[in-house]
């Protein structure tokens, strides 16, 4: 397929992936501040950090609130990963690729934007958050869900998924990262009921608390840390959207698995196999917060390598030059 | 909401005969209509916005800062064409552009038709659309206009005639192809008892066509659609042919002529393409031929497309004949071409690079229609009925400054239909009707067709860029018995 095609539609998956997260985000801010105790509500501000735009948050809000968080997060146009930058992007990348996609994903991408427009206007975001909030995760399932059962499986369909997983893999540790920020009331909460409260709602905005529990007992930090980044099984763990996008990666080359040809390959491969062989014991010691923070430099990595194998228009020697200005 | 007080005002009105009694093929809609309980008609033209609206069929308006996107205006009442009227436009159609395609070839060849001065050579070499890249070029086929929208009005005598061809990228037919989508949704029952004629071959008929063209020497050939890209108000139009078609889309950035072929750059490296739809104008098509400037092309597309590795839909050059000077000669063309008289009748025009004509004009303002002869959208006109006579100073002088950029033409009374007015009563409104036309290995006029209608009261308009909406178009295979 063409290479605009195939980076367009990988980062329409990308945004709207990206869209659902930063609802999953807000969404387990909601949740905590309704179990806290009332000393520590009202913590936005690690939001804004896990996101990677507090310079610009700053710069425009200043001190950060429940209202201008959401508002930030969620209607900002000027912060390009607000839901609404991600939903226009994501229409955007559609709208290039439509005569590829089925028209029935364009027109959910399209509905979703609409909608976005409508909330934007009534204020819902403020004042029923948690119905907002799941409704743009039901968006989201709806377009999986509609780009599943209704576009072929082949090429397309893999840059789709590849770019989904990438996405969703780098936001679940993100989720996680959250709680590296949250401050508890006194030290000494650290593995009290106050503590376990947030690891929940850190499972819950992953869509994870249920799953967890037929897995493990009790609430223990070691125990999610280990669901959510190394859990085989659960389509939210890192390691899980990792396997199924080196599966796609390796559907669109045919390259066999476990071998590379080129440097997307490779990088992904590299860092699925760290994480099949990594143990969390080990991850602890290091530290959660490193461990993930190095964890999205690598991912970035992987995102650069695509770029450059797949989507890089790649000149004629005679015309190189011309391409690089016009790019 | 209902028809009883609609009046036609003594116009032609294309639904009803007159006041209170409807034409032959339209009594079936009227009476469905009428039997609606209240309110239902204008559910179902909400529904039918909200349709097009998730659909995402949107044009983007230049002028306009505030919001690019619109959906194009839509009215639910479609516009009925009876069977004899059609097969009078199908036949002058196929005449008209057998004859066109005929002029242009002799143009870029021998010029026959100067030498026996039919058209004066100097209407010919002052055209801005003449491209002298094209002399001598044999197209794939002999085929130069592959895709013609030609524009027709029905005057207040009842009769069709040719307001313009678009020869060039003519734009629209994926609004007739998504009308008659939501209309079939919206009275599916009148559907069935009307005989309608279907619209829906058009894609097929499309990408046969364009693989026609491919060289013979090519046994699958890779069709492409060339567009300039998003920004464009017909990008929607570009993606939902090719999505119905199954073509591939492409940028000009997308496209490298390589070893004297034109490659696609895909995810698997480059693949040849054999046939190009360019939905960018001839101007913007290589930089190295034709506008150096141009960063929508791509540079050596015409040098392969002159050795025969290429076919380009429509070939560069037809805009020679869709210039508005050269169109007040085609009834002359088809009589010389094909020793025909046409079919369909010209409006009639005045020329103003002619002294005599120009006078006439220049004394008539008021009453005359003056167009520009290379400009499309419905920009630069007057409309001298609708004049000030200050207004009317300033394009005379426009005139006599370059005649030859000018023509002008008596006001028509273009025939109405009814649309819904303020989301309580039906008024008549002003159409125009474009068809389309496929030449491949004969011609197809695709039974239907885009029925633009000026939305504003007395507007005589019907430019989407200037407040015109849409409607579906019904083509009937034969009247209901009585």
């Amino acid at each position: 397929m063409l290479s605009r095609a195939a980076n367009s539609i990988y980062w329409m998956a990308r945004y709207i992936e990206r869209a659902e997260n930063i609802a999953r985000f807000i969404d387990v801010n909601l949740h905590l501040m309704l179990d806290s105790p009332v000393e520590s509500k009202g913590q936005w501000e690690p939001l804004v950090i896990v996101s990677g735009d507090r310079e610009r948050f700053e710069e425009k809000y200043g001190q950060a609130s429940r209202d201008n968080v959401i508002n930030f997060l969620t209607f900002d146009r000027d912060n390009p990963n607000s839901i609404i930058s991600s939903v226009i992007n994501a229409r955007e990348n559609a709208r290039t690729v439509r005569e590829v996609i089925s028209s029935q994903m364009w027109e959910q991408i399209n509905k979703f934007y609409l909608m976005l427009l409508d909330a934007e206007k009534s204020g819902v975001a403020i004042d029923t958050p948690y119905d907002f909030y799941n409704k743009i995760k039901l968006e989201s399932h709806l377009f999986i869900g509609i780009t599943d059962t209704t576009m072929s499986h082949g090429e397309a369909w893999h840059f789709d998924r590849l770019g989904r997983l990438l996405e969703r893999a780098d936001k679940t540790s993100r989720i996680l990262d959250v709680k590296y920020y949250m401050l508890l009331p006194r030290v000494e909460d650290v593995g009290t009921p106050i503590d376990n409260i947030g690891w929940a709602a850190l499972l819950n905005s992953a869509s994870a608390f249920e799953m967890y529990r037929k897995k493990y007992r009790k609430i223990t930090p070691t125990d999610v840390a280990l669901f959510l980044v190394l859990d085989l099984k659960f389509p939210r763990s890192i390691r899980y959207c990792l396997v199924k996008a080196q599966v796609s990666l390796h559907e669109i080359t045919g390259t066999v698995m476990g071998t590379f040809t080129n440097k997307a390959e490779r990088r992904l491969g590299r860092l699925r196999s760290d994480l099949d062989y990594a143990n969390i014991d080990e991850i602890i010691s290091v530290g959660l917060h490193e461990f993930l923070d190095g964890f999205q430099n690598k991912l970035n990595g992987v995102g650069d390598a695509i770029f450059d194998t797949f989507f890089s228009l790649r000149p004629t020697e005679k015309n190189k030059k011309d391409i690089e200005v016009s790019q | 909401m209902n028809f009883n007080d609609y009046d036609p005002q003594g116009f032609y009105d294309e639904l009803f005969k007159i006041k209170g009694e409807p034409r032959p093929g339209t009594k079936i809609l009227i009476d469905r209509l009428m039997s609606f309980p209240k309110g239902e008609i204008l559910r179902r033209q909400k529904a039918a916005e909200a349709a097009l609206f998730n659909m995402g069929v949107t044009f983007t308006v230049y002028s306009d800062e505030s919001g690019i996107e619109k959906i194009f205006p839509f009215d639910i009442l479609p516009r009925i064409i009876e069977p004899g009227d059609w097969e009078l436009i199908e036949k002058g159609l196929k005449q008209r552009i057998y004859a066109l395609n005929l002029f242009i070839d002799d143009i870029y060849h021998d010029q026959k038709i100067i030498k026996d001065k039919i058209i004066p050579k100097d209407i010919l070499y002052s055209s801005k659309c003449i491209q002298p890249h094209c002399q001598g070029l044999n197209p794939p086929k002999g085929i130069w206009c592959h895709i013609t929208g030609s524009d027709l009005v029905r005057d207040a005598d009842g009769r069709f005639y040719v307001l313009e061809d678009n020869l060039r990228c003519p734009s629209g037919v994926s609004y007739v192809l998504e009308n008659r989508q939501v209309l079939k949704r919206t009275f599916p029952l009148v559907f069935g008892e009307s005989a309608v004629r279907p619209v829906d071959d058009y894609p097929n008929r499309l990408s046969r066509m364009l693989e026609f063209l491919a060289p013979d020497t090519v046994e699958s050939p890779t069709v492409a659609l060339l567009t300039p890209g998003i920004h464009n108000s017909a990008y929607f139009e570009h993606s939902f042919l090719a999505q119905q078609t199954g073509i591939e889309l492409v940028e000009g950035n997308d496209l490298v002529v390589q070893d004297g072929f034109v490659y696609m750059r895909t995810t698997k490296g480059f693949q040849k393409v054999d046939v190009i739809y360019r939905r960018i104008d001839d101007d913007f098509l290589d930089p190295l031929a034709f506008n150096p400037d141009s960063l929508l092309g791509v540079p050596g597309i015409m040098e392969v497309y002159k050795a025969g590795r290429l076919a380009l839909a429509n070939a560069p050059g037809t805009g020679v004949a869709d210039d508005k000077v050269v169109y007040a000669y085609v009834p002359k063309i088809i009589k010389y071409y094909l020793d025909e008289d046409p079919i369909l009748p010209n409006v009639p025009t005045y020329v103003c690079w002619d002294d005599k004509e120009r006078e006439y004009v220049l004394n008539n303002l008021e009453k005359l229609v003056v167009k520009p002869a290379n400009e499309s959208g419905g920009y630069g006109m007057l409309m001298g009925t609708q004049s000030t006579p200050k207004q009317r100073a300033q394009f005379a002088e426009k005139i006599k400054e370059n005649p030859r950029n000018y023509i002008a033409q008596p006001t028509l009374s273009l025939s109405r239909v009814p649309v819904i007015v303020d989301d309580d009563h039906y008024e008549g409104r002003h159409v125009d009707l474009r068809p389309y036309a496929l030449y491949g290995e004969d011609i197809y006029i695709m039974p239907g067709g885009l029925t633009r209608v000026a939305l504003k009261k007395g507007s005589l308009v019907v430019n989407s860029s200037q407040g015109g909406g849409s409607k579906d178009t019904w083509v009937l295979s034969n009247l209901p018995k009585k």
